[in-house]
């Protein structure tokens, strides 16, 4: 292929890299005995999952806890998780984009790739709640615009395809490099490159269209979720009819989405060994983007119940009793303090930002938001406005290996992911080191008076 | 004569088109008579429980299950929370011991003119027709229960399993009444399976439905001893349950939150909820 390319009348910049690339190129060369033994697992898991879920297919979704009024349980909890991770990526790139925040280049892909699995897995969560998956495109033959699900509907495919497109622009540029390379699966790296060879203008237009994508993609995402926010929040149920519930649920995106891209980096830095890529300086300053999103949780968490308390409307005490000082109070508390005060603590200070300390506070995080998703859908159904209806709610064994399932199988299809293609933008990283010294130089001269 | 004979013996091809014409228009004209009554005033269905009537027999609630072909989730099952009430009827206690007030509540879905659920449905598979009854189509719905979640009364009812009936039940289903399969929303109709019939006996005798027809039309409204359910055209000033609804006793349920529900309750003592 390089003969073909050195044959083109365009000038084709032939890749050069100035720093340690094998590592990166290493996990798509070699198989070692620990990715069979975590892909066995995780598929153990998710054929659990599915076990589970024809069980329920077949009896119906009296196999799971819910019941009257508790008509919602820990799919939809599954559903806003899942949807929240999803933010993790595609924004979080997109904003450091937009920002020039150079320090992205190595984390970028790593984030990409979970908005477009988590999202995958979002809209799942929501069909596997459904009592007649088999009737799913009623929504597109009836579908009715005034209901929120018809928003999520149009906002998460808006977003799925948004998010493959902007995964898939900056991985040309490296599918070129892999064809050129000849490494491993050549016919796919030679099919998705789309005969891409670095020409001046192919980089041009290759980079205009990704600083559309990155434009593009950040209300589209700030939608989503707000819409997700918006199942619960257009509804009169006490505790959920909140103008605060978009943003809320927005930030509380952002923060899981931090927290499980953390993790994602740190198992790939210690896995494939990119340790020389992934440094601890992007720890670091993911950990402060977090830190900040921590404290906005809290803060929002404050105002949210501070209102609530001292309004004392006894509907929506009724719910908010059931957290602080009720049959909920032990996740209550445990995700005030474990997921926001202790993770705040941790990640205030430099000490706290190392790759263990940022891996501590993202599991804490990541557990608490699953905890916080699971208390918005559950403590408001079990008090509904009709009080002489209290119901009670216990997941059983059927909806937690659902839940497990899809977390592994989430997992499961990263991991073939970085498989198969580079987890590390090589071309941006390289971009990078020629090009983003002298524009910060240039740029930083802007700043000061002349 | 032989020429008048003849004429009637041969009836002129005009002859036979007229008649064959008049004999299709003659249903038309008098449907479209009923049909320009009923135009003028659109019926809006109604029902008002009269609370201090009611002596918590649960007639209302055996009847509905019979008529609409009620499944039985069974003692278990109905322990979980997975029990269908059309109609139910709830036992409210009121204050502390020992000024202690207990209230029956029978409580079929409020058919609110400005209905949550109906909103949220992401399919139309629930709406409210032309009669103001809040129906469900349970052949369209996906089972997201969205509208079970967004009833502020919490009427609606889901299919947990497969319905099932005991055995001499199940020979004597309703044929009027489709059954539901499971995944799906279900809710009380107002019985609008029997309003369309008497609306069809009573166009057979070529009137209009009367307040007297309807009034115990619904299963829970025909089955109640006490006689406190009442149900009829709210937009019919002439009408029982319009007057009922006119009383100072009358209230509905939740009535702060603007959803304009079409069941009125009646009572003598101030209405705490």
């Amino acid at each position: 292929m390089a003969g073909i390319g050195a044959m083109e009348i365009e000038e084709p910049r032939s890749p050069r890299f100035t720093f340690e690339v094998q590592p990166i190129f290493e996990p798509l060369r070699r198989t070692g005995a620990g990715f069979y033994w975590a892909a066995a697992a995780l598929l153990a898991v998710v054929a659990f999952g599915v076990y589970a879920y024809v069980r329920q297919y077949v009896y119906g979704l009296g196999v799971t806890g819910m019941n009257r009024p508790m008509y919602w349980g820990v799919y939809m909890a599954n559903f806003v998780f899942f949807i929240g991770i999803s933010h993790a990526g595609t924004l979080i790139s997109a904003i450091l984009r937009v920002s020039g925040a150079e320090w992205r280049r190595p984390v970028t892909r790593c984030a990409e790739v979970i908005t477009v699995f988590a999202l995958i897995f979002g809209a799942l969560s929501v069909i596997l709640d459904l009592g007649r998956p088999d009737r799913l495109l009623n929504v597109l033959r009836h579908g009715r615009l005034q209901s929120p699900i018809l928003w999520d509907v149009c906002c998460i495919s808006t977003y799925l395809t948004g998010s493959l497109i902007y995964l898939y622009l900056p991985l040309i540029p490296d599918m070129a490099i892999l064809r050129d390379r000849k490494e491993g699966r050549v016919w796919l790296y030679r099919f998705l490159a789309i005969g891409y060879r670095g020409t001046a203008g192919q980089k041009k237009r290759l980079e205009f269209w990704i600083a559309v994508m990155a434009i593009l993609i950040i209300p589209i995402a700030v939608s989503v979720h707000t819409v997700v926010s918006y199942i619960f929040a257009t509804t009169l149920q006490p505790g959920w009819h909140s103008t605060i519930f978009g943003p809320y649920f927005v930030v509380g995106a952002i923060f899981s989405g931090l927290a499980a891209l953390m993790i994602a980096m740190a198992i790939i830095r210690r896995g494939f060994r990119l340790e020389g890529v992934l440094k601890d300086i992007h720890f670091n300053n993911l950990g402060l983007i977090l830190l900040v999103m921590t404290c906005l949780m809290i803060y929002f968490t404050f105002n949210i119940y501070l209102v609530e308390i001292t309004g004392n409307e006894p509907l929506i005490m009724a719910s908010v009793l059931a957290k602080v000082n009720g049959p909920y109070a032990v996740p209550f508390w445990g995700m005030i303090v474990g997921g926001m005060i202790v993770p705040a603590i941790i990640l205030a200070f430099p000490k706290g930002r190392t790759v263990t300390g940022c891996v501590i506070a993202s599991v804490l995080i990541l557990v608490a938001m699953w905890v916080e998703r699971f208390l918005i859908v559950v403590p408001t159904l079990i008090h509904p406005r009709l009080p002489w209806t209290a119901g009670s709610y216990a997941p059983t064994w059927v909806e937690w290996a659902i839940t497990a399932g899809c977390l592994a199988a989430f997992a499961l299809l990263y991991l073939l992911f970085t498989k198969v293609f580079p987890i590390v933008s090589i071309w941006e990283v390289q971009e990078g080191i020629d090009e983003a010294i002298p524009k910060v130089r240039e740029r930083f001269k802007h700043y000061m008076p002349d | 004569m032989t020429e008048r004979s003849a004429n009637f013996e041969k009836p002129s091809r005009r002859g036979v088109l007229g008649a064959i014409l008049g004999a299709l228009s003659s249903p038309i004209v008098l449907s479209r008579r009923l049909f320009a009554a009923a135009a003028r005033r659109k019926i809006k269905w109604g029902m008002v429980i009269d609370l201090d009537k009611c002596t918590g027999c649960r007639g209302c609630a055996a009847a509905c299950r019979a008529e609409n072909n009620i499944a039985t989730a069974g003692p278990e099952r109905a322990e979980e929370g997975r029990g269908i009430y059309w109609m139910d009827l709830l036992t409210v206690e009121e204050g502390e011991y020992p000024n202690l007030r207990s209230q029956f509540i029978p409580t079929p879905c409020n058919h609110c003119e400005n209905a949550p659920c109906v909103k949220v449905c992401p399919v139309g598979a629930t709406y409210i027709n032309e009669e103001g009854i809040v129906a469900q189509i349970w052949a369209r719905c996906i089972g997201c229960r969205y509208c079970t979640t967004a009833c502020p009364y919490t009427r609606r009812y889901f299919n947990w399993q497969a319905p099932s009936w005991p055995e001499e039940d199940r020979q004597r289903l309703n044929p009027d009444v489709a059954t539901r399969p499971k995944g799906v929303v279900e809710k009380c109709t107002f019985c609008h399976h029997r309003i369309r019939a008497a609306r069809e006996s009573a166009r057979a005798e070529g009137r209009l439905l009367s307040d007297a027809d309807v009034r115990k039309l619904p299963a829970c409204a025909q089955s109640c001893p006490a006689e406190a359910i009442v149900f009829g055209d709210l937009n019919d000033p002439e009408s029982e349950v319009s007057r009922l609804a006119a009383s100072p006793r009358a209230f509905r349920l939740q009535e702060e939150l603007g959803t304009h529900p079409k069941v009125v309750y009646l009572r003598e003592a101030k209405w705490r909820e």
